[in-house]
C-alpha cells in the first residue's frame, strides 16, 4: 500500500439524494386534518394528536393549568382507569405520551405496527374522554407542588425560571415556569382544567400527524369510527398579551451562598417561529451559540476553561419567545463570563462574521438535515412543526436553498434587529457576597440581589 | 422482529471492525469502543479516563486545534464521546459522503494524538472537566449519589470503588506524562472496536478503513484491571450511609449485588427492575407512588457493567412530610411481593423492554454504539440480534429466584439524603 498523506483533508464524496418525508394530507368528517408520512423500514409506527392551544393560554394567575391539564389526560378516562391506561400501554409495547408546550397540546403515541388499532384506540379515549376525577387531580396537584419544591434544589432551573419573570414580567403567561408557581397551581382544581380542556379540545382546533409503517387509507379507515362523537365548535382566541418596552440591562443575582457554580442567562424576549428573518437567524444563531464551535462556548469554554459549556437558542414560539444565552461557570468566573456574553452580543451587531463562519454555520445546517430525519419520531417533528406554524407541506423542499441564501449582511442585519445588549435581561444563580463586586465593576447595569425561592408556605418534611 | 446485518474483521494491528449497512437515509455513523473506563485508572488519578477523552477532541498531529469539533460541524455532522467504568466510546454521524472525513480523523488521533499534546491544552481542559463535576456533582441535589453508592458497594480495592468524574484533588495531579503513559498503554488498534452503520458500500468501507487505520502499529498487550476483579456473589450484610444536604425533600437509593451484565441472571435482574420501576404500571410506582402516596418519583436501574458485579439500585424522593425511613420500609415490603409475581408482571416487563430495544435500533448511532459494545465486551456483535431472546427467557420463576437470593437486606448499601436544615 502507498503511504498515505494525512496532512490532506479527504474529499467528501459525491452528495447523496436527500429524499424529504412526502406528506398524504386528509380531511375526517369531524373536521380534523389528518398528515401521514410512509416510513417502512422498522415495523413501527409514531402518532400525535396536536391540539393548538397550549400554555400561552394560562393567565399568570393560573399558571401550570396547560401542563396539569395534560399531565391527567392519561390519568383516567370515562371507562378506563389511570393504572388500565398504563397496563394497556405496556402490554402493547406502546409508549403513550401527554404534554403541554408553549404552543400546543399533544398525545403521542409510538407503537409496533401490528399493534397500531388498539394503540390508536387508546390514545383517542385519553385524549378525548379523560375523567379528570377529583382524587387524581388531587394527586397530580400535590405532585406537581412537591416537583416545584424539587426545582428550587436545582440551580439551572432558579436561574431559568428568574430570566423568564424578569423577561415577561408578572401580567405576562411567560413569565412563569410551565408547569406554574406553588400559589397558581394551589388556585387550579377540577372546575378549571376541564373547562379549559373541554373549550379547546376540537376538532377544527386539532391535527393529527401519523408517521411509519402504514399508509394513509388504512389510518383513515381506523380512525373514522373512534372520532364519530368529536363535535366541533369555536375556540377561545386566547390572544397573548404585548409586552411593556425593554428595561436597561440589569443584573439580578439569586443568592446562594457558597454556590461553587454560577447559573447564567442572558437575553431578551425574542421573535415566532414565523419571523420573517427566520433563516438569518438560525444561522445567527448557529455561529453565536447555537453549535460547538459557537463563538460563546468557543470562548467560554475552549478559550478561558471557564464551563463545561455554552449555549444560545431563540425560543422560536408561536407568539414570540425568549432568546437566551446559557452557561454554568465557576464562582470566580462569574463577572467576566457575563461580561464576555454581552461584549459578544455587541461585537456580532457591529462586525460581519468571517466567511470560514458562515460558511461553517450554514454547511452545519443544511448538510445536517438528514440526520434529523432519522427515526418515525424525527420525522414526526418535522411534519408537525410545519403544520403548527402554518410553514406549508413543501417548507423542508426549501431548507437547504433559503439556509444557503443567507448573507453576512442578512446575518449583520438579523443581529442588529433581534439582539440588544442595551437591554438585556442578567440572570445569575449564585453566591451574591461572592460575586457582586465584580458584577458591579463591569459597568453593564445595576446590580439587585434576589432572595433564593423557598416554597411559601412550606409543608416540609418531617424525618 | 428485524435483524441488523453484520460484518466483522480484524486488522492485523488488532483493530476489530465492524460493518452494518441500512441505506434508509443518506447518512453514516461512525462509532469507537476503547477497552479503557474508570476501572483501568491508578491510585491517585481518578477522572482520569475521562479528562484523557477530552484531550482526544484538542487535535492531533494534521488536525489544529478545534479542527476536529469544526470539520465535522462543516459537514453537518454531529460529534461526542463518553466516558464510563468499562470504555470510552466516541462517535460521529455524518452525511454518507462524508464517511472517509470520520475516518480520517478518528484512525489521526489513535495514531497521531501525542506530537500535538501541550500543557496548555491539558490545563483548559482540566478547567472543563472540574466545571463538569462543579455541574454534574456538586452543584446538583443528590449530585454524588452514584459516587457514594459505588463507594459502598465495591471495597476499596475494586476498580468500581471510585466515580467516572474523579476527585479534584486528583485532576490536579494529572500531568502530560500521565497523558502519554496512559495514549500509549491504552489506546491502540488492538484495545478498539470501529463500528460504521449506516449507507455506505462494504467494500469502499473496507478499503477506506484499510486505508486510514491500516499503517497503525499494534500497541503492547493490554495490562489487567488493576485491584481486585473478583467479588463474592452478595455483599454478606448491609451497609448504609446518611449524607445532610440542601435538599428539600428526603430520597433513598438502595443498591443491591447482582450479577455482571451479560449473564444469564443480569437479564432476570433487569426484567425484575421493569417489574418493579419502569411505568406507571410498575409495583413500586402503583404502590409507593400512586396508592400510598409516600414517593414522588421512583427509578430501578439495573447497571450494565461487567467487572465481578453488578448492582441494581432502586431509588424515590419522599413526598412532603414523609420520611425517608417510611420509603425504605416501603420499597422492602413491596419486595415481598415478589415472591408472587405473575406471568402478566413478567409479561408487561418483556414487553416494554422488547420495544424499547427495537425502538433504540431506529437510530443509526444507538445502532452502532451497541454493536461496538457486545463486540468490545462480550466479544459477540451479534448479540445485538439475540439480546431480546435472553430477556424473553425470563420466566416468573427465575424472578421468584433472583429475588430470593439477591433482594434482601443482608446484600445491600442503603443511602439516605436528610434535608440538611432537619438534619443537622
Amino acid at each position: 500500500m502507498s503511504v498515505l498523506d494525512r496532512s490532506r483533508i479527504p474529499p467528501a464524496g459525491p452528495p447523496p439524494r436527500v429524499t424529504l418525508p412526502h406528506i398524504e394530507r386528509r380531511s375526517l368528517a369531524s373536521g380534523l386534518t389528518l398528515l401521514v408520512v410512509e416510513k417502512r423500514e422498522l415495523p413501527v409506527v409514531d402518532v400525535a394528536l396536536v391540539t393548538r392551544s397550549g400554555a400561552h393560554a394560562d393567565p399568570p394567575a393560573l399558571a401550570g393549568r396547560a401542563h396539569l391539564a395534560a399531565d391527567l389526560l392519561d390519568e383516567g378516562t370515562e371507562t378506563r382507569s389511570a393504572l388500565q391506561i398504563a397496563e394497556e400501554a405496556d402490554l402493547l409495547g406502546a409508549t403513550l405520551h401527554a404534554r403541554a408546550t408553549w404552543d400546543d397540546t399533544e398525545v403521542g403515541l409510538h407503537v409496533l405496527t401490528p399493534r397500531l388499532g388498539p394503540a390508536l384506540e387508546l390514545l383517542i379515549d385519553v385524549a378525548l374522554h379523560p375523567a379528570y376525577a377529583d382524587e387524581e387531580v388531587e394527586r397530580k396537584r400535590k405532585e406537581r407542588l412537591a416537583a416545584i419544591l424539587q426545582e428550587q434544589d436545582e440551580p439551572r432551573v432558579v436561574a431559568s425560571n428568574e430570566f423568564a419573570r424578569v423577561v415577561y414580567g408578572a401580567a405576562h403567561p411567560f413569565g412563569a415556569p410551565i408547569g406554574g408557581t406553588a400559589g397558581s397551581v394551589r388556585a387550579l382544581d377540577r372546575t378549571e382544567l376541564v373547562r379549559f380542556r373541554a373549550a379547546r379540545q376540537r376538532p377544527r382546533n386539532a391535527y393529527m400527524v401519523v408517521v411509519g409503517d402504514v399508509d394513509a387509507d388504512e389510518v383513515v379507515r381506523a380512525i373514522e369510527p373512534m372520532l364519530a362523537d368529536w363535535q366541533d365548535a369555536d375556540v377561545p382566541a386566547d390572544e397573548v398579551p404585548a409586552q411593556g418596552p425593554p428595561a436597561p440591562t440589569t443584573i439580578h443575582v439569586v443568592d446562594r451562598p457558597g454556590a461553587p457554580q454560577s447559573e447564567l442567562r442572558v437575553g431578551h424576549s425574542g421573535p415566532s417561529r414565523g419571523a420573517p428573518d427566520y433563516f438569518p437567524l438560525l444561522v445567527l444563531n448557529t455561529i453565536f451559540g447555537g453549535a460547538f464551535t459557537s463563538r460563546l462556548n468557543s470562548r467560554l469554554r475552549e478559550e478561558k476553561g471557564f464551563t463545561y459549556g455554552a449555549g444560545s437558542s431563540f425560543a422560536f414560539r408561536r407568539h414570540g419567545g425568549p432568546f437566551v444565552a446559557s452557561s454554568a461557570v465557576f464562582t470566580g468566573a462569574s463577572a467576566e463570563a457575563v461580561g464576555i456574553v454581552l461584549h459578544e452580543m455587541q461585537r456580532i451587531r457591529e462586525e460581519r462574521v468571517s466567511e470560514d463562519e458562515l460558511e461553517r454555520a450554514k454547511s452545519y445546517l443544511s448538510l445536517g438535515l438528514p440526520r434529523r430525519l432519522e427515526t418515525t419520531a424525527d420525522v414526526l417533528r418535522i411534519v408537525s412543526e410545519q403544520e403548527l406554524h402554518g410553514l406549508g407541506d413543501r417548507y423542508y423542499d426549501e431548507y437547504v436553498e433559503r439556509v444557503r441564501a443567507v448573507s453576512a449582511a442578512d446575518v449583520l442585519d438579523a443581529a442588529q434587529r433581534r439582539f440588544d445588549p442595551a437591554h438585556a435581561a442578567v440572570v445569575v444563580a449564585g453566591d451574591h457576597g461572592a460575586i457582586a463586586k465584580p458584577l458591579e465593576a463591569l459597568g453593564v447595569g445595576a446590580v439587585v440581589r434576589k432572595p433564593w425561592p423557598t416554597d411559601t408556605d412550606s409543608n416540609r418534611t418531617a424525618s | 422482529m428485524i435483524r441488523i446485518p453484520i460484518e466483522r474483521y480484524r486488522l492485523d494491528n488488532g483493530l476489530d471492525v465492524v460493518l452494518s449497512r441500512e441505506d434508509a437515509a443518506p447518512v453514516v455513523a461512525l462509532n469507537i469502543w476503547y477497552g479503557v473506563g474508570s476501572r483501568n485508572e491508578r491510585e491517585g488519578r481518578t477522572g482520569f479516563a475521562h479528562l484523557f477523552e477530552h484531550m482526544m477532541f484538542q487535535g492531533s498531529k494534521h488536525v489544529p486545534e478545534m479542527g476536529h469539533f469544526a470539520l465535522i460541524e462543516k459537514a453537518g455532522g454531529s460529534l461526542n464521546g463518553s466516558t464510563w467504568l468499562d470504555r470510552t466510546n466516541y462517535y460521529e454521524t455524518l452525511p454518507a459522503h462524508y464517511l472517509e472525513l470520520g475516518l480520517w480523523l478518528e484512525s489521526d488521533r489513535l495514531g497521531w494524538l501525542l506530537p500535538a499534546m501541550t500543557q496548555e491544552k491539558l490545563d483548559n481542559q482540566r478547567d472543563v472537566v472540574k466545571n463538569e463535576r462543579r455541574w454534574r456533582v456538586d452543584n446538583q441535589p443528590y449530585g454524588d449519589w452514584d459516587e457514594r453508592i459505588q463507594a459502598l458497594m465495591y471495597p476499596p480495592d475494586h476498580p468500581y470503588h471510585h466515580s467516572v468524574i474523579g476527585s479534584m484533588e486528583d485532576l490536579d495531579a494529572a500531568s502530560l506524562e500521565d497523558v502519554e503513559q496512559f495514549f500509549r498503554t491504552y489506546y491502540a488498534p488492538n484495545n478498539a472496536v470501529l463500528t460504521i452503520c449506516g449507507d455506505f458500500e462494504p467494500a469502499q468501507a473496507r478499503e477506506l478503513v484499510a486505508k486510514h487505520f491500516g499503517d497503525l502499529p499494534r500497541g503492547p498487550d493490554i495490562p489487567p484491571i488493576p485491584g481486585r476483579t473478583t467479588l463474592e456473589p452478595t455483599l454478606g450484610g448491609e451497609v448504609r450511609e446518611t449524607v445532610y444536604q440542601d435538599v428539600s425533600l428526603p430520597r433513598v437509593y438502595t443498591s443491591y449485588r447482582i450479577p455482571p451484565f451479560g449473564t444469564d441472571e443480569y437479564y432476570t435482574a433487569l426484567v425484575t427492575s421493569y417489574i418493579l420501576g419502569y411505568g406507571k404500571a410498575a409495583l413500586l410506582y402503583r404502590t409507593l407512588v400512586r396508592e400510598q402516596q409516600l414517593a414522588q418519583d421512583i427509578v430501578a436501574y439495573a447497571f450494565p457493567i461487567v467487572v465481578g458485579a453488578s448492582m441494581l439500585v432502586i431509588w424515590a424522593t419522599a413526598r412532603p412530610g414523609r420520611s425517608a425511613a417510611e420509603i425504605e420500609r416501603g420499597i422492602t415490603e413491596q419486595f415481598e411481593r415478589l415472591r408472587d409475581v405473575e406471568d402478566a408482571d413478567v409479561e408487561r416487563a418483556v414487553s416494554l423492554l422488547a420495544a424499547e430495544r427495537l425502538n433504540e435500533l431506529q437510530r443509526l448511532d444507538e445502532r452502532a454504539d451497541q454493536l461496538s459494545m457486545y463486540t468490545q465486551l462480550f466479544d459477540d456483535p451479534e448479540r445485538i440480534n439475540t439480546e431480546v431472546d435472553r430477556i424473553r427467557a425470563v420466566t416468573p420463576q427465575l424472578v421468584r429466584d433472583f429475588a430470593a437470593r439477591y433482594l434482601g437486606t443482608d446484600n445491600r448499601a442503603v443511602l439516605t439524603y436528610v434535608p440538611r436544615e432537619v438534619g443537622a
